[in-house]
This record gives structure tokens, C-alpha cells and sequence, in this order.
């Protein structure tokens, strides 16, 4: 008995070994980011001695620098403005489109759910270009329109939405129709409620997706005061490749709102992202 | 009967219309004409200036499947799939195991695998092609080594597959473990009693049992993997030497769509690219039916 249980201490000191070099590895470029995101361009390109740590002083000034430089205000606002329209706007049409695929009767449900999966099967690069000269003859380049024109509408939300809905209890919605309730009542008042896991779902995973996209803000908002962090960031990277710190402070900016964000509501990003199964 | 119910029916459908006609409406105009319209670009070309279509027939197409360019695109992103595929998921599949026991620490384990899924690709890309940098890089410096990481077309492409799998890991980890916890308990239990070691356990009940859950990733991943850009993008320089040996087929669209502005060209590429992901989708349909354990 005694040797059993050594064994599994020993097996638990094994497993937390692998997993902590596992997070090391995981941690070591956010690290380095940082680190050299508080150095002096100078410092950053020493080789002969190394340095791993900043070592005249830790120079939190670039992440201000870069801040005022690059007009990082403007970056976060058109992020966090798109990201928010985005979500706005899959929720309510998939939440809608979800429950009637989910839970009523009409002709001609399952050829439209059909154009539903249709388009989760194809790769988006196919809508790309149409996409584009769309928003192009529409002269709306470099607008907060055309960042969100893509996701106006999710047919994986659809999906995400509808599963939801077909997984509650019949006899909800029977006794509110005995009370009297139409289909819109019922819809808003008790079911749409009901599905709040699988909205917060789809919020998160299309916050995230359109956060990380980077070729649909780069073609259609090509100033650098219309465009995304993604998107920025890879202007900043054609412009200033080669100021190091500059460059690793810009990218810990643009990764910081998303990493805090994430850091508070973790059990429902990791639960909203596992149960949705998105491709992102 | 039915004609009692017709009013009812009637009024159902009517809500039903209108609760789908925003997402049918958009789909139509964002996701079915763009695809229609892609199909009829691949068959033209782009005027002057960008103005107008001209039709070119299979024009297009000839010049698309007869460019060395596009086979050595394709073939770089198999190749990347080839690395991000197999190591993001055998990794991921053992930490999810470890992960899955009684141990302290487990969501801080799982919130540090994560964190790369939460991060913009772009600045992930800036970030590695930093520790990947020959002269000033951490990875040479620390190893005392002298590789050219991202300029040697013979590394280069092994060096964005090891930025792909890092990134993923965490996501296939937790669509594993949501998978494992779906293994009823006594199967272990049972095995145990039986005498079958830990390692067995893992092959007779684990793999069978969550074959669903890696099939789904194996597939997703996979398409995935096959449309990659943001890193290839953000790594390799224009003037990188390597590039032709690492640009995916997506990179290449983009080159053409939007940098060359031959939107025609581009749009071929992309048929390319379907056709590709369709023949695959058919391959990974037959290979569940046999692969896939169903309970």
C-alpha cells in the first residue's frame, strides 16, 4: 500500500514537471515580448554581452511612446467598436434565425438550413473578393461599415443557435401557448432567455474571430486611422520592422485588452469556445 | 384535420419567415452571390485600372494550373498542415491526459495553454519572428546557435509549423478535455480492477472513447491548417529568399487579389483552393465512417 502511494506521488511530481516546462514554453515568447518591449532599441540588438533583462533601467516610456506615435486610441476604438457591432449583430440575427430553425414548422426550413451549412463547409476566401468590391462600389472603404460588413450575419451562429434551442424542454413553451402567449411573446419572454449559454458563446467566439482576423481589415481599411490592432500592427511591422522594442511594445498593446479580457471571464471563454467548436 | 391546423400553420410560418429572413437575406447577399460571383471572375479578367470584366474563358485557369508557383504554394501548405496538424494534436491530446487527473493547479495549467488563442495572429507572428531573428535573436543567443530560422528555405517552413502548433495547442487541448470528461469513470475503474496498466487503459478505452472528439479536431484542424496566411504573412518579408518555399496558397491568393489587383487570377487560385478542400472533406467523410468509433 505504502508503495503505491509513492508511486503516485512520484507520478504527480512527473505530470507537474511536464507541465511545467510545457508552460514555460508556452510563456517564454510572451516574455520575451515584454522584456524587450522595456528596453532601448540599443540594448535590444546587444549581442555581445546578451541581455535577457533590461539592465539600465526598465523603460516602461515606450509602451507611451508607441502609444502616442502609432494612435493606438484610434486602433483600440476601431476594434473595440467592430468587435462590438459584430457581436451585436450575429447574435441577434443568429438568435433569431436559430429559433425558428430550431423549434417551429414552415415549408421549405430544411432547404434554407441547407444554404446554412453550405456556407460552413466552403472556405471564406471564396466571399473575399466579391466581398470586397462590394463594400468598394458602396464607397465604403476605410469605414466602420466595412469592417463589419462580413459578419453581419453568422451561419455558425445559426447553427450554434439552433442547436441550443432544440436541446430545451417542449412543455415550456405548450404551457405558454396555453397562456395564451403568440410566437414572438414566447420567443423573447421565455426562450431567448433560456439560451443565454449559447448567445454568450457565440459572443465570445465572434469577438475573438473578428479580433484575430487580420486580411479583411487590411484590404478594405488601409489607413491607419480606420483600420484594426491586427491590421495596424502589420503596417507598424512594414514601417518600423527593425526597432525591436518599439515593435514588441506595439504588440503587447494589441494583445493586452483581448489577454485581460480573457484572463477575467477565462471559464467562459474556454467553456464557450469547447462547446461552440468553432473554427477559428 | 390538416385544414384545422392550417391557420396555426399558417401563422407559424409567418413568424418562421420572418425570424430567418435577416440571416437568409444576408447569407444570399454576403456568403451565395459572392460565391457565384467568385466562380465568374475565375473565368475573366480585370480590366485597366480595375475597372469592368472582361471574359476570358479558361484562360485563367491554364495560366493558374501551369504556374510552378501555385503547385509549390500548395504544396508548402500541405507541408505546414503536415506539422500543424499531427504535433498540435498528439501534444495537445497529452496535456489534456495530464490535465484531466487530480492535480493542483489545473486551471492555471489550462489558462497559460490557452492564452495564444486569445492573441491577435499578427502580433503572435512579430513576436516569433523576433526570438526566430539570426543576429539578435533569444533563440540563437541562448543556444549559441547560427540559424537562419526564417531565411533557410530548407528550415523556414519547419520554423512557421513550430508558430502554428504553439498557437493551437491550447484549443485542441480544451476540445479534448470536454471530450474526456465525457468518459464514464467505471470504464477505468472496471479496467483497473481487471488489471490493465495505465498505458493500456489509454489505448483500449481513451482512444476508442474519444475518437469522435479527435476526428472533429483532425477535420477542423485541417481545413484549417489548409486556408493559413496570418503568419506567413507577418514572418516572411517580400524580400525574404525562402518565401517562395513557405507562401501558402492563401498568400498567394492574397498577393494576386490584392497587392497585383488581378482579382481574376485571384478568384482561380480560390477555385483551386475549393476544389482542394472539397476532395479532402469527401477523403476525411469515407476515412470517419471506418476511423470513428460510435458507441
Amino acid at each position: 500500500m505504502e508503495g503505491s502511494i509513492a508511486r503516485q506521488r512520484m507520478n504527480k511530481i512527473l505530470t507537474h514537471i511536464v507541465l511545467i516546462i510545457m508552460s514555460f514554453i508556452m510563456l517564454v515568447p510572451f516574455a520575451w515580448m515584454i522584456l524587450t518591449a522595456l528596453k532601448t532599441n540599443q540594448e535590444s540588438i546587444s549581442v555581445n554581452p546578451f541581455y535577457i533583462l533590461p539592465h539600465n533601467g526598465w523603460h516602461w516610456e515606450n509602451f507611451a511612446t508607441v502609444w502616442k506615435s502609432y494612435n493606438f486610441l484610434i486602433l483600440y476604438k476601431n476594434t473595440l467598436l467592430m468587435i462590438f457591432w459584430r457581436v451585436v449583430c450575429a447574435c441577434l440575427t443568429a438568435t433569431m434565425a436559430g429559433y425558428a430553425f430550431g423549434r417551429l414548422k414552415f415549408p421549405g426550413k430544411s432547404f434554407l438550413f441547407s444554404l446554412v451549412l453550405i456556407q460552413m463547409m466552403v472556405p471564406a476566401q471564396i466571399f473575399i473578393i466579391p466581398q470586397y468590391l462590394m463594400v468598394s462600389n458602396m464607397g465604403m472603404l476605410n469605414s466602420m461599415f466595412g469592417l463589419v460588413f462580413p459578419g453581419l450575419v453568422t451561419a455558425f451562429g445559426t447553427y450554434l443557435l439552433k442547436t441550443g434551442y432544440e436541446g430545451l424542454p417542449k412543455d415550456l413553451e405548450e404551457a405558454a401557448m396555453i397562456d395564451g402567449c403568440n410566437i414572438g411573446q414566447r420567443f423573447t419572454r421565455i426562450m431567448m432567455p433560456l439560451t443565454r449559454s449559447s448567445m454568450v458563446s457565440l459572443g465570445i467566439f465572434t469577438a475573438v474571430f473578428a479580433f484575430k482576423d487580420l486580411m479583411w481589415p487590411m484590404i478594405v481599411c488601409t489607413n491607419a486611422t480606420t483600420t484594426t490592432l491586427s491590421a495596424g500592427l502589420a503596417k507598424m511591422q512594414g514601417q518600423y520592422g527593425s526597432e525591436y522594442p518599439t515593435m514588441m511594445a506595439a504588440a503587447t498593446l494589441a494583445v493586452l485588452p483581448m489577454v485581460i479580457i480573457y484572463v477575467i471571464f477565462q471559464k467562459q471563454f474556454v467553456e464557450g469556445i469547447a462547446t461552440s467548436g468553432g473554427k477559428l | 384535420m390538416k385544414k384545422k391546423m392550417t391557420l396555426a400553420e399558417k401563422r407559424e410560418a409567418r413568424w418562421a419567415y420572418l425570424f430567418v429572413a435577416p440571416t437568409m437575406i444576408g447569407l444570399i447577399v454576403l456568403n451565395f452571390y459572392p460565391i457565384f460571383n467568385t466562380v465568374y471572375q475565375s473565368f475573366c479578367k480585370t480590366g485597366d485600372f480595375g475597372k469592368g470584366n472582361i471574359f476570358v474563358g479558361l484562360a485563367n485557369y491554364q495560366a493558374v494550373l501551369s504556374a510552378g508557383e501555385t503547385w509549390q504554394s500548395l504544396w508548402n501548405t500541405i507541408k505546414y498542415a503536415l506539422i500543424e496538424v499531427p504535433f498540435g494534436i498528439v501534444i495537445a491530446l497529452i496535456l489534456a491526459v495530464l490535465l484531466n487527473k487530480k492535480i493542483g493547479g489545473r486551471s492555471i495549467y489550462r489558462t497559460i495553454f490557452f492564452l495564444p488563442m486569445v492573441c491577435a495572429p499578427a502580433a503572435v507572428a512579430m513576436v516569433w519572428k523576433w526570438l526566430y531573428n539570426t543576429q539578435f535573436g533569444l533563440l540563437n543567443n541562448v543556444f549559441h546557435a547560427n540559424i537562419s530560422w526564417i531565411s533557410d528555405p530548407k528550415i523556414a517552413w519547419i520554423s512557421i509549423g513550430i508558430i502554428g502548433v504553439w498557437s493551437i495547442i491550447g484549443y485542441n487541448m480544451v476540445l479534448f478535455i470536454s471530450g474526456l470528461q465525457e468518459i464514464p469513470g467505471d470504464y477505468y475503474e472496471a479496467a483497473s480492477i481487471d488489471g490493465a496498466s495505465g498505458l493500456r487503459q489509454f489505448f483500449s478505452i481513451t482512444v476508442p472513447l474519444l475518437s469522435p472528439t479527435t476526428f472533429f479536431i483532425v477535420q477542423t484542424r485541417i481545413i484549417g491548417a489548409l486556408t493559413i496566411f496570418d503568419l506567413m504573412f507577418m514572418v516572411m518579408d517580400k524580400t525574404n529568399v525562402a518565401l517562395p518555399k513557405v507562401q501558402s496558397i492563401v498568400y498567394l491568393f492574397y498577393q494576386y487579389s490584392f497587392t497585383n489587383g488581378n482579382k481574376g487570377y485571384g478568384a482561380t487560385i480560390v477555385m483551386v483552393l475549393l476544389a482542394f478542400i472539397m476532395i479532402l472533406t469527401w477523403i476525411l467523410q469515407q476515412v470517419e465512417k471506418k476511423a470513428v468509433y460510435h458507441a
